[in-house]
């Protein structure tokens, strides 16, 4: 968060800091940074592989970490593939990660399944009497929410091709404190109500305090990258939890829907804004903005974690295919867990439904990175999960879970 | 009902499942991505005879009585064959795309492996959806067998689940083999087998509801291991 590639000083920073994040080349760019509050729910979630040349990987609030070239693409595609399911395990491990946080929040604090109002951007209630009335204001809020994203996407890209950078920055940076601190706050309150356990308020600051300062600390500048990981996954986790609570139950789906759809779009049209964000930055040979993305880097040498230029040398290394890894932006995580949030918290006390729209995005996942080792470029990584997400959540729901029930109650097991 | 039952329950179920998975499955990516196929496989053999109850249930509407129970018998025959083809149509799908997509230089797994993984896969997935509920329901309040049923419905619940993840794993690799080799009389004995253990209890129930029709005036409402767990 603290480096953009415009000015000097910021630019050794952010070279002393990918040495630290990724040891692939010195152009290399993978950089975690801040993250904008729930007014930039954007979500262009592609992602890449960390092998291949050219790629831009944008994080699902329209940051994208474009990486240097330099590397021939004979044995990126060779390296790719081979190292295909391990990619896919690695972020098979996360994405669980975030869906066994989210879903753990949900069935055991009961304050983000009650409903409390909603969020401005979805301003048409679903109390209504009529089903028609109540399809007809999801829809449109659906509209309203994409409508926003569309314009939040816009100005950033409008923002980055006018290299205001600062102004980004320090969006960036309040956003992610306050998920850091407020929405953290309001968390462990909510749990500790939950089991009833007091807390006086100094500790409750030195914990937030901690917690938060921390988080700043490894996501906007340095730290390990296992805790990086997990603070990208708490913030994730909790971010999909607001969403669960604030958006009401048919408009999240339909939201789910329109999102995918417009991820497909924004990453794969020539004028989506993505792609232009994207190509701009490649025509500047930098990273587009302090990414939002987790970064899966295999391998963390010893040496890395030291702040002396002597690490820089690693960074002369040929390229290691150990070192490699995906990334995945964060608005990824965050829709995958509003959808198995949701299967959650509505199955009536059912696991089936959570299960099965599990299975349903880890496999959406592993298909989109087969497509990612074919076609060797950013891919949107929401549609394909989210439409079986959707498939399974509402079949299993509706169609497979009386026949389970009937099933277990009667002791046949098939 | 104590969190022993819950924990007991849940190792006894998936005990020797998690130990495979962590031993033999969880140091191999590529295996777990086969898991994962194989459990998702499973899931989409359920969708289909549950698409058919919806269908039925429109028509055999109010229908009480041995109508239902014929119906749910009949409706675990077709997902056990909807099972086995589906369980063919993984082979098919692994056998003829092979892993050159995904992992050209290291050795191919072999298909006993993949047979292994891919039966673990179903298994666990069969297992969860069928034990899952039942364990979460067993934290909650509530006693079991309180009407006069079985006080062991927990117990005997966890030992068939367990039975029947061991049992995807064998029919998976028996299965296999039997493809490999053509051997297509294998396939119609695990066929078989399956639909016995599916029905083995059913054909209890077809025998008390054959019992009560000649006993008439008895309520439709017993089978042998139900339990009552309220409390949900």
């Amino acid at each position: 968060m603290l480096t953009f590639m415009a000015s000097d000083s910021e630019e050794e920073v952010c070279d002393e800091r990918t040495s630290l994040m990724s040891a692939e080349s010195p152009t290399s760019r993978s950089c975690q940074e801040g993250r904008p509050g729930p007014e930039d729910g954007e979500n262009m979630a592609q992602w890449r592989s960390q092998d291949s040349e050219e790629d831009c990987e944008e994080d699902p609030d329209g940051y994208a970490c474009s990486r240097g070239p330099g590397r021939p693409p004979g044995l990126e595609e060779e390296l790719t593939l081979k190292y295909g399911a391990k990619h896919v395990i690695m972020l098979f491990v996360p994405v669980t990660l975030c869906m066994i946080v989210v879903v753990a929040t949900i069935k055991s604090v009961r304050f983000y399944t009650e409903k409390n109002g909603q969020l401005i951007y979805t301003p048409f209630t679903e109390d209504t009497p009529s089903v028609g009335q109540r399809l007809l204001n999801s829809v449109l809020n659906t509209l309203i929410m994409i409508s926003v994203i569309v314009v939040m996407t816009i100005f950033l890209v409008v923002l980055y091709k006018y290299r205001c950078y600062k102004f980004i920055h320090g969006w960036l940076i309040l956003s992610s404190l306050m998920l850091l601190f407020l929405f953290t706050y309001i968390y462990l309150g909510e749990v500790l109500k939950t089991y009833n356990v007091a807390m006086d308020y100094p500790t409750l600051f030195l914990a937030v305090w901690n917690f938060g300062a921390v988080g700043m600390v490894c996501i906007h500048w340095k730290g390990p990258l296992v805790l990086q990981q997990a603070y990208l996954i708490m913030i994730s986790a909790l971010m999909a939890l607001v969403f669960i609570k604030y958006l009401p139950e048919w408009s999240a789906w339909v939201i789910l829907g329109a999102i995918s759809v417009y991820d497909l779009v924004a990453v794969l049209c020539p004028k989506g804004p993505l792609r232009m964000l994207v190509e701009t930055a490649q025509e500047r040979n930098e990273p587009i903005f302090p990414a939002l993305i987790y970064s899966s880097a295999m391998v963390w040498t010893v040496g890395m974690a030291k702040l002396d230029p002597s690490s820089q040398g690693a960074l002369q290394l040929p390229y290691d295919p150990e070192m490699g890894g995906v990334k995945l932006g964060l608005g990824d995580f965050i829709f995958y867990s509003v959808l198995v949030g949701k299967a959650a918290a509505a199955g009536n006390g059912d696991w089936n439904t959570t299960l099965a729209c599990f299975i349903a995005i880890l496999i959406g996942l592993c298909l989109t990175l087969l497509l990612l080792a074919v076609f060797k470029k950013a891919l949107p990584a929401l549609p394909i999960s989210i439409t079986f997400g959707l498939i399974f959540y509402f079949s299993t729901d509706n169609l497979v879970r009386p026949f389970m029930d009937t099933l277990a109650s009667h002791q046949l097991y098939i | 009902m104590t969190a022993a039952v819950f924990f007991g329950c849940a190792f006894i179920a998936f005990g020797p499942a998690l130990a495979l998975y962590v031993f033999t499955i969880a140091t191999d990516p590529l295996r777990v991505t086969f898991l994962i196929a194989g459990a998702f496989f499973w899931l989409v053999s359920l969708l289909l005879p549950s698409v058919f109850r919806y269908l039925v249930r429109i028509i055999a509407e109010n229908r009480d009585g041995p109508i239902q129970k014929y119906l749910l018998i009949f409706r675990v025959l077709l997902s056990v064959c909807i099972q086995e083809l589906f369980r063919l149509a993984y082979y098919r799908l692994r056998a003829s795309e092979g892993l050159k997509s995904i992992n050209p230089e290291e050795t191919a797994p072999s298909m006993r492996l993949l047979a292994y993984v891919s039966g673990l896969g179903f298994g666990i997935m069969s297992g969860v959806f069928s034990f899952v509920n039942t364990l979460s329901d067993s934290l909650g309040p509530g006693t079991v067998g309180i009407h006069g049923d079985s006080p062991q419905f927990f117990l005997n619940s966890a030992f068939m689940t367990l039975v029947i993840i061991l049992l995807h794993v064998f029919w998976g690799i028996v299965f296999f083999d039997g493809c490999e080799k053509k051997k297509w009389y294998i396939l119609l004995m695990v066929l078989l087998t399956h639909l016995l253990v599916s029905t083995q209890v059913s054909v209890v129930t077809v025998l008390s509801v054959l019992a009560e029709l000649k006993c008439r005036g008895l309520s439709g409402r017993f089978q042998p291991n139900e339990g009552h767990i309220h409390g949900k």
